[in-house]
């Protein structure tokens, strides 16, 4: 099978040893099951995030952004530049947009660059990981490889924000998308309806401010439960880290006893492709997955 | 006919120096950005109440409000906005503008963490995570770091455990090979930007 080549941009959190690094794990099977190539771009730097606009305002931030969409263009010319990450994702696309709307800013961008001898042409597109797999590999495909269905298992696809807003995947509202859930059924499990599949976990100020984005993530999971799910499955880094961390957190000051496990969705398709717990990342979790270890076991 | 106008200076201020503040004076206040906040219940002003404020002149308030740095990046306000104003990029460019001013709230753990996060991935050109975290929990001093270290310790060692959190990372951990590069683009970028603005 001929490989789809992809310029891979993994961002801070996906690198060995950092909190999503379960996340780069458990694509590795995911996507040689599914003829995806991802080539990392070389020396790619920080995105900024979604706190990096306090210090570094706006010009700062395009330029550290259209510098990793330089070196995409400049090495694997002709590849979509692809994150995992959806702070990732949506820093590297609101500025190639802004730099296309802007001439301005480019220019000026484009003046920055000069300093470490690069140029922005404007050329790469900022795509999604989840993009990739619905547009270019499709429902169907991504149902084809799987060997273990997840049947009986029942997942709170939990959405969030930065995957869903301000740009979404094409064709799924922002108040509801359903996509998550597809690949939830894609996969043989039973998706949830809750009312929490799009809340904001808090973002940044899970660090800054606690209590307010615990109250946050308490939501989240308690909907969870509330409508039956063993599991919650995210596509974003942040919205994984903040809700399955601070769980423990929440129960030491409000008394509470949650501990639902929070997984990625390629860490359901590694299992579900017949991946081993320790391919899919599942030794990577704070609170273990245990249903899903089981299906890897099986 | 004499009618009554804004006292319109600080809108223009706003509208020269702050990302996408020319869109500020499209508002038609409906209320749907503060309703649709995640963290609606503790903004003092909501972004709505902030565009009022802008368009009547209220800069103080405006710049030394805690408010905007309650905006958590969830982009809500934005897919809502009848009239599609760039509300979150609006809310983090009075947060920068009132930051670079200096005007901010001098103790708003936003605004703190938001500068250390800066410093961390300008440095080495990748956030260090574990850096990050220590800084953030040090920001008060030594005795409150080691406070805020204690209450967090279950979380870090988890992590380490998980393998998502190296204590390598504190030796140096990831970065760009063209650091010197990064340094020099983000030099560059801030000096136009300021130029521009009025800053420099």
């Amino acid at each position: 099978m001929t490989k789809k080549q992809y310029a891979f941009y993994p961002g801070c959190t996906q690198q060995k040893g950092a909190s999503g690094s379960n996340f780069t794990t458990s694509i590795q099977l995911m996507n040689e099951k599914l003829g995806i190539q991802l080539n990392e771009i070389p020396d790619w730097n920080c995105c900024g995030a979604s706190i990096g606009y306090g210090e570094g305002g706006e010009l700062p931030r395009l330029a550290i952004n259209a510098r990793n969409l330089a070196l995409a263009e400049q090495h694997l010319p002709g590849q979509d530049m692809v994150s995992g990450c959806p702070a990732c994702w949506l820093s590297s696309r609101e500025t190639v947009e802004r730099l296309h709307e802007f001439g301005s800013l480019m220019a000026e961008t484009n003046e920055a660059l000069k300093e470490a001898g690069l140029a922005f042409k404007g050329t790469v597109k900022a795509r999604h990981m989840v993009e990739v797999l619905i547009e270019d590999v499709g429902f169907e495909a991504m149902k084809a490889p799987v060997v273990k269905s997840l049947e009986g298992l029942k997942i709170a696809g939990y959405v969030g924000c930065q995957t869903n807003r301000p740009f979404g995947i094409a064709g799924e509202s922002f108040e509801n998308p359903m996509y998550l859930d597809h690949m939830i059924e894609t996969v043989g499990a039973e998706a949830v309806k809750y009312d929490q599949k799009v809340t904001c976990c808090g973002g940044a100020l899970a660090f800054s401010e606690p209590d307010k984005a615990q109250n946050q993530i308490r939501q989240i999971v308690e909907s969870a439960y509330d409508h039956g799910a063993e599991l919650i499955v995210t596509p974003c880094q942040l919205c994984q880290a903040n809700v399955e961390i601070y769980q423990s957190e929440i129960n030491k000051k409000h008394g509470t006893k949650l501990a639902m496990p929070v997984v990625y969705y390629s860490q359901l398709m590694t299992v579900a492709y017949g991946g081993s717990a320790k391919e899919a990342g599942l030794n990577g979790q704070l609170i273990r997955a245990e249903k899903l270890e089981g299906f890897a076991n099986k | 006919m004499t009618t009554a106008t804004y006292k319109n200076s600080f809108l223009k201020e706003v509208e020269a120096n702050v990302e996408d503040g020319h869109m500020v004076k499209m508002c038609m206040q409906c209320g749907v950005c503060a309703g649709s906040c995640p963290l609606g219940p503790h903004w003092q002003h909501s972004p709505q109440k902030l565009f009022m404020m802008i368009r009547a002149g209220k800069r103080e308030e405006v710049l030394t409000s805690d408010s905007m740095w309650m905006c958590t990046s969830c982009y809500n306000c934005i897919v809502r906005c009848p009239r599609k104003l760039p509300i979150t990029h609006i809310m983090h460019g009075l947060a920068h503008y009132a930051h670079r001013l200096n005007l901010a709230p001098a103790k708003q753990p936003t605004r703190a963490i938001a500068k250390l996060f800066w410093d961390n991935l300008v440095k080495t050109g990748r956030v260090n995570e574990l850096k990050f975290s220590l800084a953030m929990y040090f920001k008060d001093g030594f005795g409150q770091g080691v406070k805020n270290s204690m209450a967090m310790q279950g979380v870090g060692l988890g992590l380490v455990k998980a393998g998502r959190l190296s204590p390598m990372e504190i030796l140096g951990g990831h970065k760009c090979q063209d650091q010197n590069g990064i340094q020099k683009i983000v030099a560059k970028a801030r000096e136009i930007e300021d130029k521009r603005r009025g800053l420099a």
